[in-house]
């Protein structure tokens, strides 16, 4: 009891203190940049007009007038969803068998679907733009949605395995006792037991999806385009317009922090799962 | 209807032999215990008769059918797990309903079957609850329940009761022999606990390294022992065993007797020793007497209150006929 007096003091100032000066850090950008979003090109670059200046939507109007933001956004939802969809798909079955399963294998399966991640994608970047190319597949919704599941495919599978080795192994050998096929097992039992963990993977590869930058700008130049290729393509060479660019940023971002934001509970549950038994 | 028989069954994990080459029928409507120490093979084997774990050769038949290769879900029994294996996220009349809802029952049958078994197990204020929330001994009876409504060919308990507490286990043990006697289904039941094995079984089976020491009933068991392991590990308190002289004397190397069949007396006996522990518990009183030449103390069981004591002279006689002898090898001798 007196370790928790002592410490009562600390968590009561200290401890929300440093978590809101950790929450300000990690916020200020975003701050910036939906704040000068609402300025002109010429006050985004002067200090004086840091915090005081004329609010405008000239930048967001010209984003929906001359980029046809909307069609980025809804190459950015389409591509997400279904690469989650996708990914989950085929994540479930393997982390499944993986996790229940296993031999002698398991191990050095999940350490070579992760050592892929090491792989610099540039150096796979020429044979990918010539495949592509070959293939007919360059810049179409089908080739994004197979980039992003295959670069997803790892994460996903690795944190689907850590949820589902939380359950235990009775539970899904009763299901089998009581007359459950596999795919039973999966739907009447596993996922229901893992859906913390399930949603917060679903999330995590879809804020993953929505944030990928370095394939989607390079095998896509319109029909295919997400709103990452937007940004990049507001980098005008003659230099940078922060107003407009920042406008972009956040129409960019902002569903998927908005998104983040309502599924708060269900990653932070996901992500401390465990609690089946 | 349940007649389960293993031919030559053999389970090999990696290199290691966890049951060599296996024999065993299980008759219809009996109940059948597999007890050994931990590590025996006695899960092992249940988990292959209801193909949780493949068999590496021999077969099994249900009935007369092959079910070597089939699987789980298609042979016919219900297992009860020694964690319950509830499903976490279903309410008791939902955990019961599902084997029925696996297999496609109707609707209007599940509730009578999900009712029925709830009175029988005294679940019905509890039906809406989650396992969660129930007691060890309540989710076992839920557990029971799941196994019940599926009229299963056989019923496989593997130690269901280790996790409860003693007074709670006695109960339990009294419900499942109810059970058996109700339903007369074949019920297997797999534990490390001989008192358990003793007070429910028709049949033991003794199970040492996947191999099988005995089969028996009860009292087949306890009287004519086939060796010293069976004999050191059906009974309690365990039974002495006497080599030397001593055995030399009754033509053995090895004698064993029962702390039951020695009578202690102060004045007069085959064997002079002196008391160490006394333990008085009204019904019985058990002494721990200590030999002349002898490491272990011999264990002494004399019903009702014994006014004997720690530090007492004490002289002990062996009953007659209850000798059991064992050749060099372990053997009975007949």
């Amino acid at each position: 009891m007196a370790i928790v007096a002592q410490t009562s003091k600390f968590s009561l100032f200290a401890r929300p203190a440093v978590a809101w000066l950790v929450a300000l850090i990690f916020f200020f950008p975003i701050f910036w940049m939906v704040l000068t979003s609402f300025k002109t090109d010429a006050d985004a670059v002067r200090p004086e007009f840091l915090f005081f200046f004329t609010p405008t939507l000239e930048n967001y109007l010209n984003m929906t007038e001359n980029y046809d933001y909307w069609r980025f956004a809804t190459n950015s939802v389409i591509t997400a969803t279904f690469a989650t969809a996708f990914t989950l798909f085929v994540g479930i079955p393997c982390a499944y068998s993986m996790a229940f399963y296993p031999t002698r294998a398991t191990k050095d399966v999940l350490m070579w679907m992760l050592s892929t991640k090491m792989l610099p994608a540039a150096a796979v970047l020429y044979p990918m733009n010539f495949l592509t190319k070959g293939l007919g597949i360059y810049d179409t919704h089908f080739l994004i949605v197979l980039v992003l599941s295959l670069i997803n495919l790892p994460i996903v599978v690795w944190m689907l395995f850590t949820y589902f080795k939380e359950i235990p192994k009775d539970i899904i050998e009763a299901g089998k006792m009581d007359g459950a096929n596999t795919w039973d097992e999966v739907r009447e039992i596993l996922v229901p037991l893992a859906w913390g963990g399930i949603a917060s993977t679903a999330l995590l590869c879809f804020i993953f999806c929505w944030n990928e930058a370095y394939w989607t700008v390079r095998l896509t130049t319109t029909d295919a385009a997400t709103l990452s290729s937007l940004i990049e393509g507001n980098r005008a060479p003659e230099g940078l317009f922060f107003g407009r660019l920042s406008a972009v940023s956040t129409a960019a971002v902002g569903p998927i922090v908005v998104l983040g934001w309502f599924c708060q509970k269900q990653l932070v549950q996901g992500l401390t799962f465990g609690a089946v038994k | 209807m349940g007649r389960i028989q293993l031919d030559s069954v053999v389970k090999r994990f990696g290199e290691a032999e966890v049951i060599p080459p296996l024999d065993l029928t299980i008759e219809e409507g009996e109940f059948v215990v597999f007890v050994g120490p931990s590590g025996c093979g006695k899960s092992t084997l249940l988990r292959l008769i209801a193909g949780l774990e493949e068999v590496t050769a021999g077969s099994i038949s249900i009935n007369g059918e092959d079910v070597t290769r089939v699987a789980p879900s298609q042979r016919g029994l219900a297992m009860v797990f020694q964690s319950y294996a509830l499903y976490p996220h279903m309410t008791v009349r939902k955990n019961i309903a599902f084997p029925m809802r696996m297999a496609k029952l109707d609707q209007s049958e599940i509730d009578a079957r999900v009712e029925a078994a709830a009175k029988s197990l005294n679940l019905m204020d509890y039906l809406e609850h989650k396992p969660g929330q129930l007691s060890g001994g309540q989710r076992q009876r839920v557990a029971i329940g799941r196994a019940i409504v599926r009229e299963p060919a056989a019923f496989l308990f593997d130690e269901p009761l280790s996790n409860l507490d003693a007074a709670l286990r006695v109960g339990m043990r009294l419900e499942i022999s109810e059970l058996h006697e109700r339903l007369k289904t074949t019920m297997i039941y797999v534990t490390h606990d001989q008192v358990e094995a003793m007070t429910m079984a028709d049949k033991i089976v003794v199970l040492r390294a996947g191999n099988i020491e005995q089969v028996g009933s009860p009292l087949e068991l306890y009287r004519t022992p086939r060796n010293l392991f069976v004999a050191g590990f059906i009974g309690s308190p365990k039974m002495n065993f006497l080599d030397g002289e001593t055995a030399a004397a009754h033509d053995a190397a090895t004698i064993g007797v029962r702390p039951e069949h020695i009578t202690p007396s102060k004045t007069e006996g085959d064997w002079e020793g002196t008391i160490g522990v006394s333990e008085h518990l009204g019904s019985d009183t058990f002494f721990h007497v200590h030999i002349a030449g002898r490491s272990e103390p011999i264990t002494v069981r004399a019903p009702g209150e014994v006014d004997m004591h720690h530090g007492d002279r004490v002289f002990l006689t062996p009953e007659a006929g209850r000798i059991h002898r064992f050749d060099a090898e372990g053997l009975r001798i007949a």
